[in-house]
């Protein structure tokens, strides 16, 4: 049975559709990262999961029981926000133990939970604080610690990160990791960082303009964007789009890349990769989406890209970010990135020698920018 | 997981299926809002409303409806005290505005220069706001009684042939009036002016001193400007004082001499209440609704332009 | 202008110099009828009209405030303003109370239970701020009848409430709007309902606004005349009333002395809130007109 099912949601603001048919299901303990820009409606899900915004339609269902028009208290579920809300007025303790007084758990009980989340947490010398006294890494934890407290059926964090310095960040997202591969407790997590979203889901679900592109698996959604968007979306630096024109020469199939001043490039495409969808773009336009470690040097890892086109590109900028180098160059008629070994000694102006590993390259169609192959 | 799912019949509408616990939370703000909504429709909206039939009918002492138009407000129009009203309204607001614009906007920039002991002048300046209108029209009575308070001071000091008697004067009485209410309200239009000079970021004023602007140039050109706010917001706050002047003319000058500093809340009360005059007392103050009206309105309108853009 | 550097040259003194003494003029200015009050008050009649209004008291007396308090006449009744002053007391104390508790729960319900038109009604109650009150002094007079509170206390406070309101509405409403709604959204989660997370989240946090309101609910109700004078009867009439009474009694010599300390009298309640709270009351009176 899955711990959070949602079924055809949709919800308007007025005339604007904020979530359009919505439908995702999660297993009990899954982790699910909600992911997109700001205004792709992944918050007002968020709210509308939690009860604090009524849905338009639609259903959503947590362990098994329709709670669509439950209230939030009704639900069972926490929530981590943002700006981490923590009651101004209250100690720490009360912070953590309000949602049990409320739920008329006996003190005793009360406490034994303050103890065992303040434990896991750290955070048993800050218990007799107010939330004015404590610094954004400690409210973060306290914030943590409010939802720990009660056992509910789902967790909610939105974006729970964003507001710490990028060295906490880092921190806290391996200890949220840890915590729930201890506790196994099921989460829906917002963030409009994919770097959280890869680092820490199960499964992701890439949203915009209130309609949910993809959802699957970090490795799915990087390696297999459903489109541009999606690929664009993941990883950092981002993918490279090349426009082309794809061809077909003896039943195997070529990119054709217009370059300024040079003889166009022709890149072959694999065929054990050629799809029945490439055949109707034949002679079209297409744009090849290439991630920055599909390029590598020449001789550093020749037999890894079994498949690699050798190129050799002039470099416009040299980017060292200590583990590795990131390079800028001429591609056509625009510039990629492309991320080499440390080791790789070159000047702005040169020229490289690169291949591409075809094998993992993949292509849209450049008029719905959905994935070709 | 799974992104499709067999599809739903379309959700019932919110009361079908809303627990009682979330019936409640959706009606108790609207409970616990609706009696100020009530009080609010009955006694603002409805009275206004009455108030304007009463202004229609022939009600002399008791209220009566018989119609008669608005005949009311033709007798306002050749009344000749509603105009000495009227005409007192427009020199006593007009002085009383100006004045305590140009006084609060000038002790304010004085004080905002790094004064010693600015929260105690401050404070002293502001006190009078503080007091009832009333009080302040006693005090200011006497101090403005020609055998005892000012003029009698002065003469005591050899000035045999001051006069400072415009409280008995008909044609200057109305400016006592613009005196007591400048002293009490000017203060507050300081602290208003002084809010706002506060809230200019320091970085313009660096930034004009590095322009090699001098520092009345820098108030003249750079500060001023950015108060035309805090001088709409007081413009408003002082049109609405005077309008609504009412205990400070019963205690300064009660309308005298004769009714030669009447306004036209002094006006109403008068006709309403005690010359048994409710009809044409009625329409007056219906005037005197529209005078708020016509100053409310447009800045209210400006208000929420300017929020619709900012 | 705090950094404004400035060389200390002849000049500047002179400048310097005249800035303290304009602001010192201003000062005597505002200071000057509080002090010819405060003199008067306490000057016996004999020599007040030989004197002049500055010239200090040579035989200071308190028995100007006594009989203020307790033997003026005000109107046909010579009892001073004392009772008054406690009708007063009995007024503003419900009154500010009251329309302190509405406002609050209204603020609240308004900024963290929005619904469709909630801004409207706001819009709606707001108006009842900006309106002359003479366009409702008739038709009140007679509600006040028929519900058999003419010329009661109980009716001045319902009528200092029901025009209070809008204020106090108007307070919380725009502090409230500046507390974080997700705390809101918190307290609903862990389980509390509507009063409870007013009583346990909000109102906690509310103490700088409880005293604005209070504060400018007190000064407003103490300070009115116009409800006073409309609807109350002499046993009720409010302080402002009587000082008003007692000054235009035409019975008996002016005694001078007895007016200024009855001013004083009906003065000092107000004076008193905003000598010990007038960082509050400054806040009250600025936060309709600034911030909006």
């Amino acid at each position: 049975m899955a711990a959070l099912e949602i079924n055809n949601v949709c919800k308007d603001f007025g005339s604007e559709q904020v979530l359009k048919d919505v439908s995702l299901a999660i297993d009990s303990g899954e982790f699910l990262i909600l992911v997109g820009p700001s205004g792709c409606g992944k918050s007002t899900l968020m709210n509308a999961i939690a009860g604090l915004e009524p849905v338009t339609s639609g259903e959503i269902r947590i362990a098994g029981e329709e709670v669509t028009w439950q209230t939030p208290a009704e639900r069972d579920i926490a929530m981590v926000f943002q700006s981490y809300a923590l009651y101004p007025s209250m100690t720490v303790r009360q912070n953590i133990s309000f949602g049990l007084e409320m739920r008329k758990v006996p003190k005793a009980e009360r406490e034994a939970a303050v103890e065992r989340v303040a434990d896991l947490l750290q955070i048993s010398h800050l218990l007799e604080r107010k939330p004015s006294q404590l610094s954004g890494g400690q409210r973060q934890r306290v914030a943590m610690g409010r939802a720990l407290a009660r056992e509910p059926k789902v967790y909610l964090f939105d974006e729970p990160l964003s507001n710490l310095d990028a060295k906490l960040r880092v921190d806290m997202r391996t200890e949220i990791k840890k915590l729930h591969q201890r506790l196994g407790t099921t989460i829906v997590y917002v963030t409009h960082d994919q770097i959280e979203a890869m680092t820490l889901a199960d499964c992701i679900a890439v949203m915009r303009d209130g309609r949910i592109l993809q959802l699957g698996s970090p490795d799915e959604v990087y390696n297999n964007p459903v489109d541009i968007f999606v690929a664009g979306f993941m990883g950092s630096p981002s993918m490279n789009f090349i426009a082309a024109t794809l061809e077909e020469q003896a039943g195997e199939y070529l990119l054709r890349i217009e370059t300024p001043y040079e003889p166009s490039l022709a890149l072959p495409w694999p065929r054990e990769r050629a799809t029945a969808a490439m055949a109707e773009r034949v002679g079209k336009p297409v744009i090849l989406g290439l991630r920055p470690e599909h390029f590598a040097e020449d001789d550093a890892r020749l037999g890894e890209f079994s498949e690699g086109v050798l190129l050799t590109p002039r470099i416009t900028v040299v980017e060292p970010t200590g583990a590795d180098i990131l390079l800028q160059l001429q591609l056509g008629e625009g510039e990629a990135t492309a991320r080499v070994g440390p080791k790789c000694r070159v000047a702005a102006g040169e020229r490289l020698a690169l291949r591409i590993d075809m094998a993992r390259a993949v292509l849209f169609d450049s008029e719905t920018e959905k994935r070709l192959a | 997981m799974s992104l499709s799912s067999p599809a739903v019949q379309p959700a019932a509408g919110p009361g079908a299926r809303r627990s009682s616990a979330g019936l409640l939370q959706a009606w108790l703000p609207k409970l616990v809002l609706a009696p100020s909504i009530a009080i609010s429709l009955f006694f603002v909206y409805g009275f206004m409303l009455w108030t304007f039939i009463l202004s229609l009918t022939s009600s002399r002492m008791l209220p009566s409806y018989e119609f008669v138009g608005f005949a009311q407000y033709a007798r306002l129009m050749v009344n000749d005290r509603w105009w000495v009203a009227s005409t007192n309204l427009v020199v006593f607001g007009g002085l009383f505005v100006a004045i305590c614009l140009a006084l609060g906007l000038v002790l304010a920039i004085l004080l905002d220069q790094r004064i010693r002991q600015e929260g105690a002048l401050r404070t002293l300046y502001l006190y009078p706001m503080a007091l009832s209108f009333i009080v302040t029209g006693v005090v200011w009575k006497w101090l403005l009684n020609p055998g005892l308070g000012i003029q009698a001071m002065v003469r005591s000091w050899g000035f045999e042939s001051f006069r400072f008697d415009w409280i008995i004067d008909p044609d200057m009485a109305v400016y006592t009036l613009v005196i007591a209410a400048v002293w009490q309200a000017s203060g507050f239009v300081m602290a208003l002016f002084l809010a706002g000079l506060r809230g200019i970021d320091d970085s313009i004023l660096k930034a004009a001193q590095l322009d090699g602007a001098s520092l009345p140039r820098i108030y003249w050109r750079v500060v001023i400007p950015c108060l035309r706010p805090v001088v709409f917001s007081a413009v408003m706050i002082l049109s609405h004082i005077a309008i609504k002047s009412f205990d400070l003319v019963v205690a300064l000058t009660n309308g005298g001499p004769g009714y030669a500093s009447d306004l036209p809340a002094t006006f109403m009360y008068a006709h309403a209440f005690t010359r048994a005059q409710i009809g044409l007392g009625s329409a007056s103050a219906m005037l005197m609704l529209g005078g708020v009206l016509a100053i409310l309105i447009p800045y209210l309108y400006s208000e929420l332009r300017s929020r619709r853009h900012g | 202008m705090d950094n404004v550097i400035r060389r200390r040259t002849f000049g500047a003194r002179i400048a310097r110099f005249s800035l303290y003494a304009v602001l010192i003029v201003a000062a005597l200015f505002y200071l000057l009828p509080l002090a010819v009050m405060l003199i008067t008050s306490v000057k016996p009649m004999a020599e007040i009209t030989p004197g002049t209004l500055l010239s200090l008291p040579q035989d200071p007396t308190l028995a100007p405030w006594v009989k203020a308090w307790g033997e003026a006449c005000t109107g046909m009744r010579c009892e001073g303003v004392g009772v008054y002053f406690f009708n007063s007391i009995a007024i503003v104390v419900p009154a500010v109370l009251i329309s302190t508790t509405i406002g609050a729960l209204n603020g609240y319900a308004l900024t963290k239970w929005r619904f469709k038109g909630s801004e409207l009604l706001f819009a709606l109650m707001l108006f009842g701020c900006f309106i002359p009150f003479q366009v409702v002094l008739l038709p009140m007079a007679q509600t006040l009848g028929w519900l058999g509170l003419s010329s009661s206390r109980a009716g001045l406070i319902l009528v200092h409430v029901i025009f209070g309101i809008a204020f106090t509405t108007l307070f919380f409403r725009n502090f409230y709007v500046a507390v974080p709604t997700e705390l809101i959204s918190a307290a609903k989660l862990d389980g509390a309902g509507f009063f409870r997370i007013f009583w346990r989240i909000l109102l906690p946090v509310s103490a700088p606004i409880i005293v604005v309101s209070v504060i400018w609910q007190f000064t407003q109700i103490w300070n009115d005349f116009l409800f006073g004078v409309a609807f109350s009867a002499h046993d009720t009439q409010p302080v402002t009333v009587a000082l008003n009474n007692l000054v235009n009694t035409s019975t008996g010599a002016r005694e001078y002395n007895v007016d200024m300390a009855a001013a004083m009298i009906a003065a000092l309640p107000t004076l008193v809130v905003y000598v010990l709270a007038g960082k509050y009351f400054v806040r009250g009176l600025t936060a309709g007109s600034v911030k909006g």
